[in-house]
C-alpha cells in the first residue's frame, strides 16, 4: 500500500491553495511521515504557524492547528509550550513570516532552546503579496520590489538560527522529499529548539522573475546547490563555492527552557 | 476569622486580583508604569504551579499569553504606552480568534514614548478602538487599589464568559498608589471559569453557535483538537470569505458584548449624589477622586452637583448617560488627555444639556478646583 | 521488465507541474493536457520518487 497521507489530512481540505510546482506540498508531506514515525497523538500536538504561503499548512493537518498573525507564530507556539510542556509543538511557515517580521521571535525562542521544531520553508521571496524580496532573497536577484536587483545583502538561515541558540540546526531542500522527513523527525525527538530550513521554490513569483523557464529548473537548481556536510568536509572552498550545505549542521545538548522553569516550580515550592 | 488586610500599590493589587481570579500564565514585558506587575507575577506563579515568561517585546507577550490560553490557561500581560500600541494588532487577533485574556494598561502620557512616569487617561479611545477592523470591546477602569484587585477579578470573568480580551485602564496615579487592601476570602467574589464544550470532540465545532453567542472554547491538549486563525472564519474555525458567513460572524461578534443582556452584566457604574443633581460630573479613574471632592465642595456651596463614575468604560454606559443628560442642566467631563470621552458623552447626550470638559496633559493630576471651576462656568 | 507497483493518479488534485515526470529515473510517467498519466507501467520500479515529490497528494505508489 502507498502511504496513507489522508489519515493527517483534515477531510475535504485537498487539493490545497498552493500553486503548481509550489515546494510546500513535499514539505507538509515530509512534515507528516514525520510526525507519524515520532508516533505523535494528534491531540497532543500542536502545529502553529504565522502568515504567508507556507502558513497555511496548519489548515489541511488534523491536529491542534493555530494560524496566528504574520511573524508571530513562534511567539504563540512558546505560549502554548509553556502551558502544556508535554504537548509536541511544531511552528511551520516562511522566510519572510520567520525572520523578517517574525525575527525577533525567532531568534529569542532558539536563545531559550524551548522544545519545539521549526520548520522553515525558505522559498526566498513573500510568495501570497505577488514576489516581493525578502530576508532571504539573494543580492541581486529580482522581485517586484527589486526591479533593478536587489541591494540588500541576505540572511543564512541557519547560521542565525545556530548564533542565536537552537540546539538542533539542519538544512536540506524541497527537492531533497526523502531527507525533509527524516531532519523533522530528527528534530522532533531533540529536546531544545531545533530549526529545519527547507530551501524551496516558489516558481510564481521568483522562479519567473529570475530566469527559470520552469518548476523543473528550479529543482534541479535545489538539487545543484546541495552538498551534505559530510560530503563539503572533503571539499575545497573553490568546489564549494555557490553549495549550501544540507544535513544536520548543528546539535548540542543544553538544557531546555521549560525543563529549567519546573526546576524553578519545583524549588520554590519545595521552599 | 480576620480578613487579610494589606497595604498595597495599585499594581501589587493588579497582581493580587488576577491570582484570585485564577491566572496560571502571564506573558509580559516590561514597561514603566506597569513594572510591578510583571514582577508580583513572576515570583508569585511559580509558587501555584503557573508559569510567567518575559517574552523578548511586548508583541511576543500577547502572542505568548493568546497561545497559552489556547492551551487552557488564564492569562494576563501588562502593559503601558508604546507598549499597548505594540499590542493592538494581536488585540484584534484575540477578538476574532475569541480568546480570553485579560491586558492591563496602565496609562501613562503620549504619543509615543511621552512621559513615562506620569499619569495619563489618554488611551480611553485606543482600549474601543485601538485595533483594525469592527470589533467587539471589554475595558474596565478602577480608581482605587481596592477596585483594581475586584476590577482585575471581574476582568478575568468577562474574558472567559465572552471569550475575548477585556482591558483594564487605571492611570499611574492609582497604579503606583498605596492603599489598605482587604483581600475577599476565596469564593467571596465569583471566580467564572470559560465554559467546557458539551458536544463530543468529533462534533465541536470552535465557533458552535447554536448554543448562544458566545460559543464554548475546547483547550489545545485535550480531547479536542480544532484550527483558530485570525482570518474571517465559519463556525468550524476554517476561513471562509462567503459574504453572508463573514457577516453573521462579524455582526455576532459585536452582538454578544453589546446586546442588552450583555450590557446588563457588563455594565458598571458608581453614581454619587445624582438623585437631584442639576450638574453631573462624569468622572473615570483616578479622576473620578478629584470630581468627589469638588462635588462636595459644590454642595457645600449650595450647587446640586453629583458624580457618574463610569467603571466600565467600553462598553459605554449609553442609557443611562442619556438619561443623565435629561435630567441635569450641564455635564462636566474632567479627563487626563485632550477630549477624549468627552465625545462619546457628546454622542449619546446630544443637545439636551451642557456639555464642558476639563482636559490636563502637564503631567499633574486633575485638581478639584479646576473642575469646580469649569462646573461654575458651564452653570 | 514488469511493473514493481502501482501508480494511482488522483487527477483532481494534479497542477500538472510535471516534477514527477522529470525526476522518474525510468521514464513512467507523462504529462496529458496538463495533467500527468502514466505512459509506461511496466517499467516502474518503485523507487517511490514520484510520489514523494508531488507537492499536491496527486499521486499513490502501491508497491506489488
Amino acid at each position: 500500500m502507498a502511504y496513507d497521507y489522508e489519515k493527517s489530512i483534515r477531510p475535504g481540505k485537498l487539493p490545497h491553495i498552493w500553486c503548481p510546482g509550489c515546494g510546500h506540498g513535499i514539505v507538509m508531506k515530509g512534515l507528516i511521515r514525520a510526525m507519524d514515525a515520532c508516533g505523535l497523538e494528534k491531540k497532543n500536538t500542536a502545529i502553529v504557524s504565522g502568515i504567508g504561503c507556507a502558513s497555511r499548512m496548519p489548515g489541511y493537518l488534523d491536529f491542534n492547528t493555530l494560524h496566528t498573525a504574520h511573524g508571530r507564530a513562534a511567539a504563540f507556539a512558546t505560549g502554548i509550550k509553556m502551558a502544556k510542556p508535554e504537548m509536541t509543538v511544531i511552528c511551520c511557515g516562511g522566510d519572510g513570516d520567520g525572520a523578517a517580521i517574525g525575527g525577533n521571535h525567532f531568534i529569542h525562542a532558539c536563545r531559550r532552546n524551548i522544545d519545539m521544531t521549526y520548520v522553515l520553508m525558505n522559498n526566498y521571496i513573500y510568495g501570497m503579496t505577488g514576489g516581493q524580496f525578502s530576508s532571504s532573497t539573494p543580492t541581486g536577484h529580482l522581485a517586484s520590489t527589486t526591479p533593478y536587483g536587489n541591494p540588500d545583502p541576505c540572511f543564512d538561515l541557519a547560521k542565525l538560527a545556530i548564533g542565536a541558540g537552537a540546539t538542533f540546526v539542519a538544512r536540506t531542500t524541497a527537492f531533497h522529499a526523502n531527507q525533509i522527513d527524516k531532519l523533522i523527525a530528527e528534530g522532533i525527538k531533540h529536546k531544545g529548539m531545533a530549526i529545519i530550513e527547507v530551501l524551496d521554490d516558489c516558481p510564481t513569483t521568483y522562479g519567473r522573475r529570475n530566469k527559470f523557464r520552469s518548476v523543473v529548473d528550479m529543482m534541479k537548481r535545489l538539487k545543484e546547490i546541495a552538498v551534505p556536510v559530510t560530503a563539503a568536509a572533503k571539499m575545497t572552498p573553490e568546489q564549494l563555492e555557490g553549495k549550501t550545505l544540507t544535513g544536520v549542521l548543528h546539535k548540542e545538548d543544553r538544557p531546555e527552557y521549560c525543563e529549567n522553569y519546573a526546576k524553578i516550580i519545583a524549588r520554590v515550592q519545595g521552599a | 476569622m480576620a480578613k487579610k488586610i494589606a497595604l498595597l500599590q495599585g499594581n501589587e493589587a493588579c497582581a493580587q486580583g488576577a491570582l484570585y481570579a485564577g491566572c496560571n500564565f502571564f506573558g509580559g514585558y516590561p514597561i514603566t508604569p506597569s513594572t510591578e506587575i510583571a514582577e508580583v507575577m513572576a515570583g508569585e506563579l511559580p509558587k501555584i504551579g503557573g508559569k510567567f515568561i518575559q517574552m523578548e517585546d511586548e508583541i511576543g507577550a500577547i502572542a505568548s499569553i493568546i497561545g497559552a490560553s489556547l492551551a487552557g490557561s488564564k492569562v494576563l500581560t501588562a502593559s503601558s504606552g508604546p507598549g499597548i500600541s505594540l499590542k493592538q494588532e494581536l488585540i484584534g487577533y484575540a477578538c476574532i480568534a475569541e480568546v480570553p485574556c485579560v491586558i492591563i494598561n496602565v496609562m501613562r502620557g503620549g504619543p509615543s514614548t511621552g512621559m513615562p512616569t506620569g499619569p495619563g487617561q489618554s488611551d480611553v479611545m485606543q482600549a474601543r478602538w485601538g485595533t483594525h477592523g469592527d470589533h467587539a470591546a471589554i475595558a474596565l477602569c478602577p480608581a482605587s487599589c481596592q477596585e483594581i484587585f475586584t476590577e482585575t477579578v471581574r476582568a478575568f470573568n468577562l474574558a472567559e464568559k465572552y471569550r475575548m480580551p477585556v482591558q483594564v485602564l487605571y492611570d499611574e496615579i492609582v497604579g503606583h498608589m498605596r492603599e489598605r487592601i482587604v483581600f475577599p476570602e476565596p469564593g467571596e467574589l465569583e471566580v467564572i471559569d470559560r465554559p467546557a464544550p458539551s458536544v463530543p470532540p468529533e462534533k465541536y465545532k470552535p465557533f458552535d453557535t447554536s448554543f448562544g453567542d458566545v460559543p464554548p472554547l475546547a483547550a489545545y491538549g485535550s480531547d479536542y483538537r480544532f484550527h483558530v486563525t485570525g482570518l474571517n472564519k465559519a463556525e468550524d474555525g476554517f476561513p471562509t470569505t462567503k459574504a453572508e458567513l463573514v457577516d453573521a460572524e462579524e455582526r455576532r461578534q459585536i452582538r454578544k458584548v453589546e446586546c442588552p443582556e450583555a450590557r446588563a452584566d457588563i455594565e458598571s457604574n458608581e453614581e454619587y449624589l445624582i438623585d437631584d443633581a442639576e450638574v453631573v460630573v462624569l468622572a473615570y479613574g483616578s479622576t473620578s477622586r478629584s470630581a468627589r471632592y469638588a462635588v462636595n465642595e459644590l454642595r457645600e456651596q449650595g450647587i446640586k452637583a453629583g458624580m457618574f463614575r463610569p467603571i466600565t468604560l467600553w462598553p459605554f454606559p449609553e442609557k443611562r448617560v442619556a438619561q443623565i443628560g435629561e435630567q441635569v442642566k450641564a455635564i462636566v467631563v474632567p479627563e487626563m488627555n485632550l477630549g477624549q470621552m468627552i465625545f462619546e458623552v457628546e454622542r449619546v447626550v446630544k443637545n439636551s444639556c451642557k456639555l464642558a470638559g476639563v482636559h490636563r496633559v502637564d503631567g499633574d493630576p486633575l485638581t478639584p478646583s479646576q473642575i469646580i471651576d469649569q462646573v461654575k462656568e458651564v452653570l | 521488465m514488469s511493473a514493481k507497483a502501482e501508480i494511482e493518479i488522483i487527477e483532481a488534485y494534479c497542477k500538472g507541474c510535471s516534477i514527477c515526470v522529470e525526476f522518474c529515473p525510468t521514464k513512467v510517467l507523462e504529462m496529458d493536457a496538463f495533467v500527468v498519466k502514466v505512459a509506461n507501467a511496466d517499467a516502474c520500479i518503485a523507487c517511490n520518487q514520484c510520489e514523494l515529490r508531488c507537492p499536491d497528494f496527486a499521486i499513490k505508489v502501491h508497491k506489488l
